[in-house]
């Protein structure tokens, strides 16, 4: 090697993401928000085995149960058998226990749709924005106006206009996210397009959509990941709350905010509808959170500032 | 500054003409005919047809959109088929509780979260810090019905100390006003403590890495003259945006603690306009949320004048 | 002969965690009598600026901590002392000004107050008696129209100005210790070559001891009584400013002293090569009025800039900031485009193309940027970043990395080096791999704007020469943009100074430095610090 008495390396932070990974496992918040998700998602997979029965079965002679009382319920055989409603049973007399379980399906199922299409969009739209003049002053403008509508009523107002369903719900949340990702995508390209590694493309005749892939878009990578989390976790949130609201997923799909609308109206009576659910989406709203901090914290600390 | 006040206002007017555009397109993107779902469930045909003639619906969409400006513009939203009333008639009536719970919401945040922050900057790292900051990841993730729920189980079911729904208005009884609203401002500043005073740390702490702090110590100055003179005063743009965007942010909160607590304010008129597919009404409540926010942001870059003298425009 | 005002004993400063090396100093000895300036001196990594940060006991609480050693300020020992003891001392007997004039006064308090707090916090004295003393602490540092000045924001300030202010901040209460941070480095010359002056004003009349830190020798020789050498945490030299200067004994100072370029240039033949480049009546002007901004400002960055650079020739241009030069060499690059006037490669006018038409042109010239850390990506190889141009090209893969690997030797690097990420190189050694990108596109004019200005002066040298090499290996043209006059001197045929982006003195090196004709370019020199020395010991 030549001269380098005096000019020794400096070291920064590698970006392989083999170390990025190990730097993940090392970190308490991403260990526990992950297994907790580990966990929900375990318990929606496996549903059907874990002791549950039909989620959607009404049971007249067994309605509003408290928690851990027997009641019969009829087989397809006509054989009636005993049961205990670990979670008590609604005012239709559905099992909440299974009711609750079969839930976790739909809530990260949107959750996680959600965070996947609005990510996807918004890197689109945000990367045009950010890199194309003339699409900035248009697109930023409609964001504007989307953002300036709050998510939820914007939600509601979209739901409220189609069949409801459970694509019609994803769609209704995702569309309010959207300018968050497009505002956060355009900052972070208008910033990396600053850079001279970039200016630098430019000098070597580097296309734009080159210079977009090779040397834009890796950028966003870690930001993208960290952004989805978060309207994940927003995204289950909402969902249940269009659901309580009754203007969500159909009432008799299991969603935790719909066993939580069931119960309502007679909360004071039977608590239960309203706190088995309501633990459950709390907690799994709570794991994504928190894993999304972790992920922050370690894949793009300069983001903390951001949010 | 009123040239830049002026320039600002007049920058809104794309934003609002955005969402009304949204507005206006939505019902008529529809597949079905948006007359009938104006009119309602149960209107009849004449009903229906004469809807039909007041949107213009035979004339070209542009001219359409026009027409239903001008109206809004000139404060006619319509009527509401479902609860036989205008519109502007309806939120009127509406206002004052959804006022009072903001009102009451934003004191709470704003009073709890903001010396939180500065705690937990402050004692950056230590046991305060992680509970003040475990505390803000619960509150943006516990979902406001179930905060709400479990609230009034404690206070008005279990210990009975406080209504359990309802709302009374102002000119009944300032008591019975404020003595309703105390459960539903609660539960709904949970979320707005935990953003704002997740917030006010972050800023405070990139505040309190700048050269001007160390400059200060320099001097000899003491540290909580560090924190208070220097450090939260450079720190407030950030704390005050949020605080703003909490403000708008809580149009969508009031809608469900409204239906929690059976306030009857502009929140839970718009879940029973949707439930009523009435859609008059819910076009109207979206304007008039959105001009809300606009003028609310408005607001938040002015007081960025007064909080920075480096913002001149 | 009275005590010293500061004496550092056997001083050593910890690193908290597994960083590269466990000390940040070792072991040091200083002292710094009254009325006496002590340089300390050295590249980056000496630990020169944790040395003032120990003194001051304002080390990072986190990252660093005094092992062993002591700080003794007129015989009182520091180390020992409770925060709240030290908070006293602070600002009353010792006192600091930083590097950074932007950044280390407060933004949203009047600059008068950050004067006033000071007396504030350690002083009795009622409002009306304290601000009297910061207008008469503001016209001690002669700043203009102080009345005025007393009520300004920092962002009102010029950069000097606003050191000048934390000269008064920190000297108000008469300290026996001034500690300067590197105070003018982020300064350009004319108003380094003012701040250095009233220090040394400030200093005198008092009698304060004064400890300087500095990487810049040039500054060492206007202002040192005493020179502190430093590196990598350990003190190699110190002694009299005159002795150091002209004898040094330890090889690392002569090194350095060596590094430092000349003022005087070489002699140079005129080069008669095709003309590769030249501008004609070049402008740029940003911002444009609008209905909705009336009173938007336009401003004319570059103004009527004409200038060309023949084959094998090296044009500088020299300048302060705002000065225009960075946007001439971006204009000719294309990272801007030009408002009006004519850019001819090789005699195609190409200011008035579009990106699509001038990317053919691209590989003719080639640009060197000043921050060698930010101009590759992180996240791919130096491989990659060289072959990038070349296959942009047309070249395919294999050839363009064995060109690659040619280049590395080129710039005397080892060819494995193609296979690593850029964060296992040193500044130097990365704009070395970024020279070799530049030349794998085979081009005839080299931008370079300030690409030595980033690094350390004994990497500086070696970069230098490298320019210099590869310009008469592929005799290239090169358009050389620096602020740095000795750079200048050392590097280039012919030199154009510019000012509020007009060029206001344009000819060979040798003529201009030899017979400065315009008023600006007078001052320049002027006012470059050491300018009548020539560090050559024992080169």
């Amino acid at each position: 090697m030549a001269d380098l008495s005096l000019d020794t390396p400096i070291a920064a932070a590698p970006v392989k993401p083999a170390a990025a990974i190990r730097k993940l496992l090392l970190n308490p918040a991403v260990l526990f928000g992950g297994a907790v998700i580990t966990v929900v998602v375990l318990t929606g997979l496996l549903a059907p085995w874990l002791g549950t029965i039909d989620p959607t079965a009404i049971n007249p002679i067994a309605r509003n149960k408290v928690p851990g009382a027997e009641f019969f319920m009829r087989t397809d055989t006509g054989e009636r058998i005993k049961m205990i409603a670990l979670f008590g049973t609604d005012g239709l007399g559905r099992d909440v226990y299974s009711r609750v379980v079969y839930g976790a399906r739909v809530s990260l199922f949107v959750g996680v749709s959600v965070a996947l299409i609005s990510v996807a969009c918004g890197l689109l739209i945000g990367v045009l924005a950010g890199f194309f003049r003339l699409l900035d002053a248009v697109i930023m403008r409609i964001m504007d106006g989307l953002m300036a509508i709050p998510a939820i009523l914007l939600a509601i107002a979209m739901v409220s206009l189609f069949r409801s369903s459970v694509w019609t719900v994803i769609i209704a949340i995702t569309v309010p996210q959207v300018p968050g990702v497009v505002r956060l995508v355009r900052s972070i390209v208008l910033s990396v397009r600053e850079e001279p590694y970039v200016e630098a493309a430019v000098t070597l005749g580097t296309s734009t959509p080159k210079l977009l892939w090779r040397h834009v878009l890796p950028n966003t990578i870690a930001p993208m990941i960290v952004q989805g989390t978060f309207i994940c976790a927003s995204a289950i949130l909402i969902e249940a709350i269009l659901s309580f609201l009754g203007i969500g997923v159909p009432p008799e799909v299991p969603t935790w905010g719909n066993i939580m609308a069931e119960g309502r109206q007679v909360f004071s009576l039977f608590p239960h509808n309203i706190i088995y659910p309501g633990v459950f989406l709390a907690m799994t709203i709570l794991a994504v959170n928190i894993l999304g901090d972790g992920l922050r914290d370690t894949l793009d600390p300069k983001m903390a500032k951001r949010v | 500054m009123y040239g830049y006040l002026f320039r600002r206002l007049l920058g809104t007017i794309p934003v609002m003409l955005v969402v009304a555009v949204f507005i206006f397109l939505m019902l008529r993107l529809t597949p079905s005919d948006p007359a009938a779902i104006i009119a309602g469930d149960n209107a009849t045909t004449e009903q229906v047809a004469k809807i039909r003639g007041q949107l213009g619906l035979d004339r070209p969409i542009v001219e359409q959109f026009v027409i239903w400006s001008g109206k809004v513009l000139s404060g006619d939203f319509g009527e509401s088929f479902f609860f036989k009333k205008t519109v502007a008639q309806l939120i009127g009536e509406r206002i004052e509780p959804t006022l009072s719970l903001a009102f009451f919401t934003i004191l709470i945040a704003v009073f709890v979260a903001v010396p939180l922050g500065v705690l937990a900057a402050h004692r950056h790292g230590s046991w305060i810090d992680r509970i003040v900051m475990g505390f803000s990841v619960l509150g943006f993730s516990v979902p406001v019905f179930v905060i709400g729920y479990l609230l009034i189980y404690l206070f008005a079911v279990y210990l009975d100390w406080l209504p359990v729904q309802g709302y009374q208005r102002i000119s009944e009884g300032v008591g019975g006003w404020v003595q309703r609203l105390i459960l539903p401002s609660v539960t709904l500043s949970v979320i707005y403590i935990a953003l704002i005073a997740r917030m006010t740390r972050t800023s405070l702490l990139e505040v309190l890495s700048e050269d001007y702090i160390r400059t200060a110590r320099a001097k000899g100055q003491i540290e909580r003259k560090v924190l208070f003179r220097h450090a939260l005063r450079n720190a407030a743009v950030p704390i005050v945006t949020v605080i703003g965007l909490g403000i708008a942010l809580l149009i969508g909160g009031v809608v469900v603690t409204e239906s929690v607590y059976t306030i009857p304010g502009l929140g839970r008129l718009t879940v029973d306009a949707v439930l009523a597919r009435d859609y008059p009404t819910i076009q109207a409540v979206i304007l008039l949320f959105s001009f809300v926010y606009v003028m609310i942001n408005l607001a938040v870059d002015m007081v960025y004048t007064v909080l920075d003298p480096r913002i001149r425009y | 002969m009275s005590a010293p005002v500061l004496e550092v004993a056997n001083l050593s400063v910890a690193i908290r965690g597994d960083g590269d090396r466990p000390h940040a100093v070792r072991g040091i000895s200083l002292s710094v009598g009254a009325n006496e300036i002590v340089c300390v001196v050295g590249e980056s990594g000496s630990g020169k600026s944790v040395t003032a940060q120990a003194v001051m006991g304002l080390l990072p609480k986190n990252a660093m901590s005094v092992e062993t050693g002591s700080i003794r300020l007129e015989g009182e020992e520091l180390t020992t002392k409770s925060d709240a003891d030290l908070r006293a001392i602070r600002g009353t007997r010792m006192a600091m000004v930083f590097q950074e004039p932007m950044t280390a006064l407060n933004p949203v308090e009047r600059v008068g107050d950050q004067i006033g707090e000071v007396l504030e916090v350690h002083t009795d004295l009622d409002p009306r008696e304290r601000r009297k003393r910061v207008l008469d602490m503001m016209r001690a540092v002669h700043l203009p129209d102080p009345e005025q000045m007393i009520d300004a924001y920092p962002h009102q300030l010029s950069g000097g100005q606003r050191q000048r202010i934390m000269i008064a901040a920190a000297l108000v209460l008469d300290p026996a210790l001034l500690i300067a941070d590197e105070p003018t480095t982020a300064l350009d010359v004319t108003t380094q070559a003012q701040i250095l002056k009233l220090v040394r004003e400030m200093q005198a009349r008092k009698k304060t001891g004064v400890l300087f830190i500095t990487h810049d020798f040039g500054v060492v020789s206007e202002i040192a009584d005493r020179v502190v050498v430093m590196q990598l945490g350990r003190i190699v030299e110190q002694g009299a400013a005159e002795d150091v200067l002209r004898n040094p004994r330890e090889e690392y100072t002569k090194m350095l002293l060596a590094s430092v370029p000349s003022m005087t240039p070489p002699k140079r033949v005129p080069v008669s090569g095709p003309v590769v480049l030249q501008t004609e009546k070049l402008f740029k002007t940003y911002g444009k009025r609008s209905l909705f901004q009336p009173k938007a400002r336009i401003v004319n960055a570059v103004k009527d800039v004409s200038l060309e650079v023949r084959r094998g020739e090296t044009l500088g241009i020299v300048g302060e900031s705002g000065s225009g030069k960075s946007t001439v060499a971006r204009c000719i690059a294309r990272l801007v485009d030009p408002t009006s006037g004519a850019v001819r490669i090789d005699n195609i006018d190409t200011a008035a193309m579009k990106e699509a038409q001038f990317r053919p042109m691209r590989r003719r010239m080639q640009f060197i940027f000043q921050d060698p850390y930010r101009s590759l990506n992180p996240r791919r190889t130096v491989g990659e970043a060289i072959i990038e141009g070349p296959m942009n090209f047309g070249l395919s893969r294999n050839e363009a990395l064995q060109r690659a690997r040619d280049l590395m030797a080129v710039v005397h690097l080892s060819p494995d080096a193609v296979d690593r990420y850029p964060h296992q190189f040193s500044g130097g050694q990365r704009q070395r791999i970024c020279i070799a990108r530049a030349l794998a596109m085979e081009p005839e004019l080299l931008i370079g704007d300030e690409p030595v200005s980033a690094l350390d002066v004994s990497v500086q040298a070696q970069v230098l020469k490298l320019l210099d090499e590869v310009r008469r290996r592929f005799n290239l043209a090169v358009l050389f943009i620096t602020h740095d006059l000795r750079v200048a001197a050392q590097v280039c045929d012919r030199i154009a100074v510019m000012q509020r982006g007009v060029i206001v003195e344009q000819g060979t090196t040798a003529d201009v430095f030899a017979a400065p004709k315009h008023e600006y370019t007078k001052a320049l020199f002027e006012a470059a610090p050491g300018r009548h020395r020539e560090f050559f010991a024992g080169a």
